[in-house]
């Protein structure tokens, strides 16, 4: 525990406190805590839980020794209360793809805000909202942030083990393609020409999809070296409309920058196949690969 | 926080604890007689019906799953019957039986995570579950037993137990092994008489004297209690189709909420969940269950709201001894799901969520575009009747303690399991006496 501060006044081993948040979200990332069903009793005697509204109706006033943040930012009282949060924590970890990425909410961003309101409430003057759906990181510092839609419960545990223990989480930022290679799925992709967000895809959920014949579809947003350009070009040629691709980079990581990038060029791509301009998505784009010599894009 | 003296007092909590979400909850108290009762919900809007506009059919059980991470499958499921009944078609009864095997998981983990995590610290005076724990660990590790097995079901089907990967309209990506599905069978077993040992728990706590005149809704599944599929049924003699039902329930907005309200037209407020399943559904229940019921003091309907932890449990009895017949005689579908072709046309979908009666609505264009959603939580359903329940035991407990009638009122809410998240599309407690 020598990195994890703890309050120099009280009783001389007291055990750090933990709190949960929660802004615009489903609650499942923060019920992957409770789903520690093994582990939950002895948590909570490693730390002290000193504030999560959805598990207990005691709470207590910081500073909190770590804090987990759950969902995006979506109205001005969220915006404030971020601020608060932020302040009151020694370390703040985002939670799922809401709290890092804006969520599957986070559509609102590409669509005309006062068209939402209206579609789901009569009166859409009695709504406050920013009119966006924001990651916490575009608020305030973020310590870390654990991707997921939803988040695997092991990464938390691991998360959760490290920020106590004052260390670095083992999380790693490689592609579901490896996962399944170690857990010896045949590549849909190759084998059989299914759309796969795998090869773009964080690791973490263990490659389920593939596991039961279905393509990838980004839970975990993008990995650290997304080549997202040379996925879309595959997915074109075997056969793919660029709206269909758009559309599977735009779901709950939509925000996500490699994400949100592709999913607005291909938008934009006529239907007929041709090769895109370069330029329009260098930043993410062919990270692993590296730039061919010349500044072109190496092919698919 | 409760303020004021005599008959006129303020009591306000801010953030109500143990329930999904975010809202409020106000009570003003004026000469000794409740005045005005407000269920506020400040959950964050997320437009679901909105942002689903201009998405493939294909994509609505995704989607809306995102709406609840506590009850995922309640809305993959009703989003696939919705979809379907637009496509006109038709699943076989393999793939009914292991929608419903999957369903019961949810049911299994939802109730397990209500009864023990949410709602029993109520009745015995915890704040929360780990300080019941040190009072007594073998009934919480008993909780969290169940909730695992509930778990293991929908990752043994859906892949994981949060947002399940595995279900698509017309079906799965691919149907478990029968070994899979057979190894369920112990751990369920286990279950089951955890969840008879839970009735015996709960029929053991103190309850308040409260009844509602309840108007309950809910499905009615023929010759089954109700969880995919049925046809909607209430306590004074509606009897009709989900697409139906939809035509009848009339949602509001009012300032104080982003979750819409709901009324029957014609009939006004209503109650769904446990004790509107049990009310109407109870003859069906299987034996087991019902002697559970029986031994637990339950009568063929239940209008203490309080006591919806009995029925919760009943139905934790059944929903092990559901899964386990249904695992019992589980054949893969064989293939896995049936061609759900794009069709313009209008669908509707009705299942029984863990907490209440969940609709949906979509209208397709010929692409299978969704040009409209409307998406119904049990929740918003239920607003009403809350604020109902909570002038009654506000009324009836105006002789406790500042302190004691804040944490009734709590508790009066999470008898209904609401999910705000859900519904915003909920709580902080504030009583005022004037």
């Amino acid at each position: 525990m020598t990195a994890v501060a703890t309050p120099t006044t009280g009783p001389a081993r007291e055990r750090p406190t933990l709190a949960v948040w929660k802004f615009a979200s489903c609650d499942g990332c923060q019920l992957s805590l409770l789903d520690c069903e093994d582990e939950l009793l002895a948590l909570a005697g490693a730390v002290r839980i000193v504030h999560f509204s959805e598990m207990s109706r005691a709470t207590a006033p910081g500073p909190y020794d770590v804090s987990l943040v759950e969902g995006s930012i979506t109205t001005p009282e969220a915006a404030e209360r971020i601020l608060e949060v932020r302040a009151s924590s020694r370390r703040l970890i985002t939670i799922g793809a809401c709290a890092t990425a804006g969520g599957i909410q986070g559509l609102i961003n590409f669509a005309a805000e006062g068209a939402y309101r209206s579609t789901v409430y009569a009166h859409p003057e009695y709504i406050a909202t920013l009119g966006s759906s924001n990651p916490i990181a575009q608020h305030v510092p973020v310590d870390f942030e654990l991707h997921g839609c939803p988040i695997d419960r092991g990464q938390l545990l691991e998360v959760l083990t490290a920020a106590l223990a004052g260390r670095r989480p083992v999380i790693p930022g490689h592609s579901v393609c490896q996962e399944c290679k170690a857990r010896g799925t045949v590549c849909l992709l190759v084998a059989r020409g299914m759309a796969c967000l795998g090869p773009v895809t964080r690791a973490g959920c263990g490659a389920l999809c593939p596991s039961v014949d279905r393509g990838c579809f980004g839970c975990f947003g993008p990995a650290d070296t997304a080549n997202t350009g040379s996925l879309s070009r595959r997915l074109l040629a075997d056969g793919a409309a660029p709206m269909a691709i758009s559309r599977l980079f735009r779901t709950f990581n939509a925000g996500a920058p490699a994400f949100q990038d592709e999913a607005t060029v291909q938008a934009r791509v006529p239907v007929v196949l041709r090769p895109r301009e370069p330029g329009l998505t260098t930043e993410e784009g062919d990270g692993e690969a590296g730039p061919a010599p010349g500044g072109g894009r190496p092919g698919p | 926080m409760t303020h004021g003296s005599g008959g006129n007092r303020t009591v306000r909590v801010d953030g109500l604890a143990r329930v999904e979400g975010q809202g409020s909850l106000r009570v003003e108290i004026s000469d000794g007689a409740v005045t005005d009762v407000a269920l506020e919900i400040f959950e964050a809007p997320r437009y679901f019906e909105a942002l689903l506009k201009g998405r493939g059919h294909t994509e609505a059980p995704d989607i809306t799953a995102r709406i609840c991470g506590i009850c995922p499958v309640a809305y993959q499921m009703t989003a696939c019957a919705a979809i379907e009944d637009a496509c006109s078609v038709a699943v076989d009864e393999r793939i009914v039986a292991l929608r419903r095997l999957l369903y019961c998981g949810e049911w299994i983990q939802s109730h397990a995570l209500h009864v023990y995590l949410l709602h029993a610290p109520d009745f015995l005076g915890c704040a929360d579950a780990v300080e019941l724990a040190e009072r007594d660990p073998v009934s919480v590790q008993r909780g969290l037993s169940l909730k695992r097995t509930g778990n293991l079901v929908m990752e043994t089907i859906g892949g994981r137990s949060i947002h399940p990967v595995n279900v698509r309209t017309g079906g799965f990506y691919r149907a478990p092994s029968p070994e899979s599905v057979a190894a369920l069978a112990e751990p369920l077993r286990r279950a089951r008489d955890a969840a008879l040992d839970t009735v015996a728990w709960v029929a053991g706590f103190d309850y308040p004297d409260v009844e509602g005149d309840y108007r309950f809704v809910a499905l009615r599944g023929g010759d089954r209690y109700p969880i995919e599929s049925g046809w909607v049924g209430s306590s004074d003699g509606l009897d009709v189709s989900a697409a139906q039902f939809a035509d009848l329930v009339v949602e509001e907005q009012v300032p104080r909420s982003t979750a819409l309200q709901a009324r029957l037209e014609g009939r006004d407020e209503y109650l769904t969940g446990p004790l509107a399943r049990y009310a109407l559904n109870e003859a069906v229940l299987p034996t087991i269950a019902r002697q559970a019921a029986s031994a637990a003091g339950l009568r063929s309907a239940c209008r203490n709201p309080f006591r919806s932890i009995v029925v919760r449990s009943v139905e934790l009895v059944f929903a092990c001894d559901e899964a386990l017949r249904l695992v019992a005689s589980y054949e893969p579908p064989n293939p896995p799901s049936v061609d759900v072709s794009s069709h313009a046309g209008t669908g509707t979908g009705a299942t029984e969520a863990p907490r209440g009666l969940l609709f949906h609505r979509y209208e397709l264009d010929e692409q299978g575009v969704i040009l409209q959603a409307r998406i119904v939580p049990p929740t918003s359903q239920n607003q009403l009747t809350i604020e109902a329940d909570l002038r009654r035991v506000v009324q009836g407990g105006l002789a406790l303690s500042d302190n004691e009638l804040t944490w009734r009122c709590e508790h009066a809410v999470r008898n209904h399991d609401p999910c705000i998240s859900c519904a915003a599309h909920f709580l902080d407690v504030a009583v005022t006496r004037r």
